[in-house]
Formats: C-alpha cells, sequence, structure tokens
C-alpha cells in the first residue's frame, strides 16, 4: 500500500507547529499504525532528519501512552482500541492520513505528537483514592461481600486507562467521563463510600481548575474510548456531586 | 556471600526477624530522604507505603505517569494462599510450588516470606478498592494457573495487574497529595552516587528539558524491571529497559543469575520484519484452551500453505502434545515445560503458521462444554449443537472476552471459529540485582524490589507470582527492612548534592551523552537493538549450548563497538530526545547481553527457564546438577562483562527435598 501522511510537528511547547507531508512506499496491512510510524522515522533518520516523536510504550492497548488524533478520531477509525492496536489493514492503498496530538487546552503539547497530561494526574491526586494505610492487619479480603451487580459495574468503570480520548473527542474538552470512571468506581464500593463526599468534591474542582470544559451530553467521549466507558459513569458524578452538595 | 537470613524455623523468620531490626521513630522518619526508581506495582508500592510510614520519598519514572508502568499490562491474575476455595491451599503449599516451580534455585527463607504475605496482599487490595471478580454470592474468585494444583489465582478479568497497579498508584496519589511523595515524571536515572561507599543519590535526566539533575537521598530503591527487553522482540513495554540496574550493577552491585530468563508459551506469533513488539495471551487460557498440532507431517504443511483449514483437521490427526507428555497436568505444564514443547514440535517440522512457528490454541471443547452445561443450568432440554455452541461461546466470551478481541485486532481471525495460534515470546527475566534477605543489594543503602531484584522465583517464575512478588516487596518487606538501616542514619541529615561524588558521576554522565551524540555513523539504534536481539534469540533463547554461547559473546562485544563508534543519534541533547533515549538503553543491553551468555556458558546443567542442550534425560527433560550447581550466580563487574567475577550463594534446602521436577 502507499500511504500519504500528514503529520503534526512541533519543536517544543513554544513553538508554532504545522502538518508535514510524508509518503509511506510499501505499507503492509498486518503493520500496526505505531509500526507504520517507527519506519517513517527509519527513514528519517537514515535522511539525516529528525524522527517524529510520539508518546506510546506496552503496544498492547493498555498502558493509555498513545495520544493521536488520527484523521480528526481519537485513536483513528476502528472502536474500542487504542491507536497501538489499530492495524494498517483498516486503511486502503492510497489513502491520505492526518496525524495529531490530542487537543485540548488542559493538554498543552510538548514536541510533535506528544501531550502532557498532568492534569489528568492532579485530578486523580486531589481524591482517586481510600485512604487506608498499608498494615500487615487489615480486614480480610472476604469479610465484606459485594453484590456481583456492583462489583461489575465498579470494574468497568476502573477499567479507564487514562489516554484522554475523551477529552481529545469532546468539543468542549471536557474531562468529566475520566472524572467520574473513578469517581463511580469508588461509589459503588462499600470501601469506597465512606469518603465518596469529599473525593467528588475535590475532584470536580480540580477538573475546573485544570480548564477542562463542560459536558454537554454530546457522548463523543463513549463513542472513543477505548474501554468503552459509560456515560452512566457521568450521570452517577453528577448525582454524588448533588447529593454531596447537599450535605454540605 | 552472606543472604543475612534470620535464624530459626522457617515458618517464624520472618515475624522474629521483624520483632528484631532497628526502627525509625516517627519524629526521625521526617528528617530521611529515599528515592524509588520506578513506580510499578514494587516502586510504586513501596513508595506509598514509606511514605504513609513518613518518610520524604521521590519517585521516578519514565512514563508521564506511574500509571503506565508495565506492571499494568500483567493480565491473568495474582496468586495468594488464602485457601477460599477450601481445596488444600497453604502457606506451605505457595511455598512449596513456588520452589518446586524454579526448579530448586531460589532461597527457600525469602519464597516462604512470600507466601506468608500473599493473604494480606489481597486484604490490603481489596481495601483499596481494586475490583478483583467475584462470584454471585458477594465473595472473590479463583481460577487456576500453570505448575499448581490449587486454585489461588484472584483475578480482575484480562486485567489484573492494571487494576492491581492503579490500586498502588491511587495510594501513591494520596501522598503526593500530601506532599510526602515527589513524584518525577519523564525522567530517567542514568547513575547511581555513592558517598564513603553507600548509596546517597542518583544522577538523573528530564526527558523533556534533555537537563541534568542530581538528586540525593539517604537510600536508593531500585524497582525499574527486568531486562527482557534486550531480546528486542518480547512482550515488555517499548521503554522497558535495564539502565537502572545495570548502571547500580557498574558502580558495584552484584547481578544475580542473568541466564534465568522467562519464555512465556502463548504468545501471538511474530508476522514479519516490521514488528516491534509481541502480545501475550494471558495463561489463563490454558486453563480452558487445549494445545495441539497436526499428528502428520503432511497434515501440517498443508495447513501452512492454506490448504486444509484446522477445524477440518479430525480428532485423532491431531496431536496434544501436552496432555500427551504430561498427563497430571496436561495444558497447565509451567511455563518454560510449555514452551519448550512448543519449540520441539515445531522444530520438528509440526508448526502451523506460514513461518513454522506456530502451535494451535483450542477453544471448542471449552465451548461445547460450557454450552452444554449452561443449556442445563437454563432448562434447555434438547438443545442441538448450533445452540450449546453459541450459549458455550457467550460463556467464553464472559470469561476472556478482552483476550479474544485483542487476538482478533491483531491477527485478523476469530478465535471463536478457529483456534488461536501461539508461540513462545520473552516475557520476564528472574535474574537481576543479587539482594540479600532485606532486598539490599551489595551497595549499602541500595535496594532491589520486584522484578529488578532476583529473589524469589529461581530459575523459572510460576504464573500470576509476578504481581504478588512486586506488592509483597513494596508493600510488605521493604518498609520494614529499610528502616533497620535507616536508623543508623538519623543524624546525618540532609545529604548535599555539591559534593565531589556528584561532580564525578555528572561529569561521567555527561561524556557518555556527549559520546552518543558525537558518534556520527550511519546506523540507527533500533538497528543495533534488532542485531542483539537476534543473537540473544538465536544463540541464548528457548535452548543454549557452548559453542553457540561462545559466538554470542564475541558478537555481542563486536556489535557493542560498532555501535560505539557508528550509531547515529539525531537531535540534540537538550532537547526531548527519544533516539537518545533508546540509544542510552541499547549501550546498557549491549552489556547485560554478553553477561547474559556468560552466565549461561557457566552453567552446566539445565534448570527452569536455561536449557543447556548438553544436559537433558534420553526424553528429552531437563537435567538440572544439584552437585556442582546449587548456587545463585552473583556476577561482580569489572569493566568489561567478559571479565565480570562470579561470587556463589550456595543455596540451603532445609525444609523441602530437592527431587527431579516432574510434571507427568
Amino acid at each position: 500500500m502507499k500511504i500519504y501522511l500528514k503529520v503534526w510537528r512541533q519543536k517544543d511547547a513554544s513553538a508554532k507547529g504545522e502538518l508535514v507531508d510524508y509518503t509511506m512506499e510499501s505499507v503492509e496491512g498486518d503493520m500496526s499504525f505505531l509500526e507504520m510510524l517507527d519506519i517513517l522515522n527509519e527513514d528519517l533518520i537514515a535522511k539525516g532528519e529528525i524522527p517524529v516523536e510520539f508518546d506510546h510504550d506496552c503496544r498492547e492497548g493498555i498502558c493509555g501512552t498513545c495520544s493521536l488524533q488520527i484523521n480528526g478520531r481519537p485513536h483513528g477509525p476502528d472502536r474500542l482500541i487504542t491507536a497501538c492496536q489499530l492495524h494498517m489493514r483498516s486503511f486502503k492503498d492510497g489513502d491520505t492520513i492526518v496525524i495529531e496530538p490530542f487537543r485540548a487546552k488542559a493538554f498543552p503539547v510538548v514536541k510533535d505528537l506528544i501531550v502532557d497530561r498532568t492534569s489528568f494526574e492532579r485530578i486523580q491526586q486531589a481524591g482517586g483514592f481510600i485512604s487506608v494505610n498499608t498494615s500487615g492487619q487489615p480486614v480480610d479480603a472476604n469479610a465484606i461481600p459485594i453484590e456481583k451487580e456492583f462489583a461489575d459495574k465498579a470494574f468497568n468503570a476502573a477499567t479507564c486507562i487514562g489516554c484522554g480520548a475523551c477529552v481529545a473527542a469532546c468539543k468542549n474538552a471536557s474531562a468529566m467521563l475520566f472524572t467520574s470512571a473513578k469517581v463511580s468506581q469508588f461509589a459503588l464500593l462499600p470501601q469506597g463510600k465512606v469518603e465518596a463526599v469529599e473525593r467528588v468534591q475535590n475532584m470536580v474542582r480540580q477538573m475546573d481548575l485544570e480548564g477542562f470544559g463542560n459536558c454537554t451530553n454530546t457522548g463523543a467521549c463513549e463513542i472513543e474510548c477505548p474501554k468503552g466507558i459509560s456515560l452512566e459513569n457521568i450521570a452517577r458524578m453528577n448525582r454524588e456531586y448533588l447529593s454531596a452538595s447537599l450535605k454540605g | 556471600m552472606n543472604s543475612n537470613i534470620p535464624s530459626g524455623p522457617l515458618a517464624d523468620k520472618w515475624t522474629k526477624h521483624k520483632n528484631e531490626i532497628n526502627l525509625v521513630n516517627p519524629a526521625n522518619k521526617r528528617n530521611i530522604d529515599i528515592i524509588v526508581v520506578g513506580t510499578g506495582l514494587a516502586g510504586g508500592s513501596a513508595a506509598a507505603t514509606l511514605a504513609e510510614l513518613g518518610y520524604n520519598v521521590k519517585t521516578f519514572c519514565y512514563q508521564d505517569s506511574p500509571r503506565r508502568a508495565h506492571s499494568i499490562a500483567a493480565q491473568g491474575g495474582i496468586n495468594a494462599a488464602k485457601n477460599y476455595q477450601g481445596d488444600g491451599d497453604s502457606n506451605y503449599r505457595l511455598f512449596y510450588d513456588t520452589v518446586k516451580g524454579g526448579d530448586y534455585r531460589s532461597r527457600e527463607a525469602n519464597v516462604y516470606r512470600l507466601a506468608e504475605v500473599s493473604s494480606n496482599i489481597i486484604d490490603q487490595c481489596v481495601s483499596q478498592g481494586v475490583p478483583f471478580a467475584r462470584e454471585y454470592g458477594g465473595l472473590l474468585d479463583n481460577r487456576s494457573f500453570g505448575g499448581v494444583l490449587v486454585s489461588r489465582t484472584f483475578y480482575a478479568k484480562g486485567q489484573t495487574g492494571q487494576q492491581l497497579l492503579l490500586g498502588a498508584y491511587a495510594a501513591m496519589n494520596r501522598q503526593i497529595h500530601r506532599g510526602k511523595i515527589k513524584s518525577y515524571t519523564r525522567h530517567e536515572m542514568l547513575d547511581l552516587v555513592m558517598v564513603d561507599g553507600k548509596a546517597r543519590g542518583i544522577i538523573a535526566r528530564d526527558l523533556v528539558s534533555g537537563k541534568i539533575e542530581r538528586h540525593s537521598a539517604h537510600a536508593v530503591v531500585i524497582a525499574s524491571g527486568g531486562y527482557g527487553n534486550l531480546f528486542f522482540l518480547s512482550t515488555y513495554c517499548m521503554g522497558a529497559n535495564v539502565m537502572a540496574a545495570w548502571r547500580t550493577h557498574r558502580r558495584g552491585a552484584f547481578f544475580a543469575n542473568p541466564c534465568f530468563t522467562q519464555i512465556h508459551p502463548t504468545c501471538i506469533p511474530v508476522s514479519g520484519e516490521h514488528q516491534s513488539k509481541l502480545t501475550l495471551m494471558s495463561e489463563s487460557l490454558r486453563n480452558d484452551g487445549r494445545i495441539w498440532v497436526p499428528k502428520k507431517i503432511e497434515d501440517a504443511v498443508a495447513i501452512r500453505e492454506g490448504k486444509l483449514k484446522p477445524t477440518e483437521l479430525k480428532e485423532e490427526d491431531r496431536d496434544y502434545y501436552l496432555e500427551r507428555r504430561y498427563p497430571a497436568f496436561g495444558n497447565l505444564v509451567p511455563r518454560d515445560v510449555a514452551s519448550r514443547a512448543a519449540k520441539e514440535r515445531c522444530d520438528a517440522g509440526f508448526g502451523v503458521n506460514k513461518t513454522g512457528e506456530a502451535v494451535f490454541l483450542d477453544f471448542d471443547a471449552a465451548i461445547m462444554r460450557y454450552g452444554r452445561e449452561k443449556a442445563l443450568t437454563s432448562g434447555i432440554k434438547e438443545a442441538d449443537n448450533t445452540l450449546i455452541r453459541k450459549l458455550g461461546e457467550e460463556v467464553v466470551e464472559a470469561k476472556y472476552g478482552n483476550l479474544f478481541q485483542m487476538y482478533e485486532k491483531i491477527v485478523d481471525e476469530n478465535p471463536y471459529k478457529t483456534p488461536m495460534m501461539i508461540y513462545p515470546a520473552v516475557h520476564y527475566t528472574m535474574g537481576g540485582l543479587w539482594v540479600d534477605y532485606n532486598l539490599q543489594t551489595t551497595i549499602p543503602g541500595c535496594y532491589a524490589a520486584g522484578e529488578a531484584n532476583f529473589s524469589d522465583h529461581g530459575a523459572n517464575r510460576l504464573g500470576a507470582s509476578a504481581l504478588m512478588q512486586g506488592l509483597a516487596d513494596g508493600y510488605f518487606v521493604l518498609p520494614y527492612t529499610i528502616g533497620d538501616y535507616l536508623a543508623d542514619d538519623i543524624r546525618t541529615g540532609p545529604i548535599p548534592t555539591d559534593s565531589k561524588e556528584f561532580d564525578e558521576v555528572e561529569k561521567e554522565v555527561l561524556e557518555r551523552i556527549n559520546k552518543l551524540m558525537s558518534a556520527k555513523g550511519k546506523h540507527s539504534v533500533d538497528y543495533y537493538h534488532k542485531k542483539l536481539g537476534k543473537i540473544m534469540w538465536n544463540k541464548c533463547g528457548m535452548s543454549r549450548n557452548a559453542k553457540e554461547l561462545q559466538e554470542a559473546m564475541t558478537e555481542i562485544s563486536e556489535l557493542r563497538k560498532d555501535f560505539w563508534e557508528n550509531v547515529r543519534v539525531p537531535g540534540t541533547a537538550d532537547t526531548k530526545n527519544q533516539e537518545l533515549e533508546k540509544a542510552g538503553k541499547v549501550a546498557d543491553f549491549l552489556e547485560i547481553g554478553e553477561l547474559f551468555a556468560k552466565d549461561a556458558l557457566e552453567r552446566n546443567e539445565s534448570c527452569g527457564g536455561h536449557f543447556r542442550e548438553e544436559y537433558q534425560t534420553p526424553e528429552g527433560e531437563a537435567l538440572r546438577d544439584d552437585e556442582n550447581y546449587k548456587f545463585v550466580s552473583a556476577w561482580e563487574y569489572k569493566g568489561e562483562p567478559k571479565d565480570a567475577v562470579l561470587h556463589k550463594e550456595n543455596l540451603v534446602y532445609e525444609n523441602i527435598e530437592l527431587k527431579t521436577r516432574s510434571y507427568k
């Protein structure tokens, strides 16, 4: 396959970026999208040019490191996968592919396709935990049975990989799906209920401070989420937040 | 070698040790700094716990968040001797299975402690909100893993590692929020700084600005994972590297058993030259999947050429070789045994994909079995095969859905309809920095935890034990043992970073970077990494022999020389530069690769993941030599890897009788 690429190049955080054209002469369908970029970079190094920097690590769809906006969609055209699981067989000979970093005010570009997602870190630090110290004598794991329905829902919320596709997909660059996934996981479990009020207030406050937009229920985040995190979680966070506000 | 194992009966050692070691009072902990390098399960859990205790912790990771460490990719589960299933499990059995599974090359006292704290790990994680799988009664569910006869593995679908890491990450976040952990992300440790013979800090590089930084502390914990990426193709993440551990080794820490590497039997086979990494299919699949190749070579050829579909092959024409060779454990033999058996069949010409390096993992029998059970429990009396199959596929999807989906995305075949193809791949390194019972390396004040140390898995790790060991080290072992050392440091005060020791190490680090940047050759870093990977896989892989190991040592040494003269690193060192990051990592792989081959050459026996062709039974099973090789090889750095000096830690078995490992 011959593929035409338009890749966002930006020297550093303060530089002005631009789309640069590259042509890939022999792309195979079994290559992953990132392996295609590896080959582009090998070509650039051989020519004495600076390779394209992009974030990636596990290459099996679980670490949430890759942050590519491919033809306008986070992680590309396929559903329920990250860019590293996208294979070139999803494209055809002669296609033009535009590759940009995730775009959001709260995700400034570091270099080329790499963005800074430390805003997500600070949201988690504000309350994404249960306050329990490590000790040799905690409660036995089976002392509190948890209804399977809630355990499964908590698990589904917990599968968020923190990639930021939800933010990149949202026209408001809202982080509601990301934040609500953690709030929901703990709100659904007896261990998490104790601090539920403080948690939702602190995490939402931090989310707003970071400059993420508001949620207008377009649902793009759910569609683009590589782990299929449900909008239900946003509804649950809104309920948690409202009830926390009433409790003062 | 003094491993500092406490005296007394095995089951009492850890309690006795905890009672006897020195403690640091809470007010003094505030004056003590600890650096933790790596924030996976071991580093993350250690950092959180040390900060809870009151120490000032600095963590370093190359990722943009601690949540992305590769512990996240562990799929199948975590072992614990809870005996919730009432199937006869106990601390002793977990201990025994782990020592046996490691082919009697691990330290009894360490492994017993691991089994002893395993239950606490599950309790701790549940209290943190880790959503383990549960049964309808609301209690925790278990499944089986290879090499054992009980169900002791706790899991969270196919993402156990992610959920456990997010638990440790949340515990870290709580401490970051309190200001007790300072988290340095996108940072890389480039060297260890020693003052008066003690580890007192590190030199790190800010990967965004390229700035070289000095960080001091009273103790340094290396929890930077394993070195399997030296094979180029592996199930490791792309960024995994040995730099922190290897730099520590170069400063005097002994490196133990480098040749003990785990080759995991169930990975998606290599598809072509462009491939950058291999993907693991969880060992849990072997609970239900049956592994086979055709019995007749002509059928294997026909399948390879696409003339015959695997589903068309009759039952009697299939060779379920694990069930045939190991009737007691069948498809659930340990990883090393399963990997070698696959290689044996493929080498004999029975491989089933284009390259001839793949075997089938077939769920058909499980689908039909589950389907019949589901039909009965749903009250459907006369279900036909189509309905049974449909019901069975739903059960299998609930159990392994995400793994099947991942397989389909990568291979473009539907594993519900046609058997999966799998082949062994490099997955884990049992070797690592030598540590004593306290997890201290041979450098005072420098500790190693998780995969970065060598301690608990001997020559082969059992499935679902890596998560257990990482969290045991970080949550329950290191926080005690490090206090014993730091009790002497309460009057030391902050360690200055403007000393001559920091000056000297920083100067060496800068010289190394300049050397990498100034080699203006014609080959990229990946060119060298791929070449190294080929040497390792062909000559130091699933089976090894003296001649090829000697060749490997020479070839790696020559490749290293070529690398330093001819590697091309574009860009500059004072900005974000991923090629420079890779170059530093590959430079270290080119050193440890040679030590790896040397270690494999010196160990004239077959044990666990280390299979020497010269030492095998007539049936092709591993032939261990307990008389001459019942020791840990701990290597001391002396310049070139080939000049490393061997120190032996003799392994003493007081509670387990050494036997030939049999899974028949």
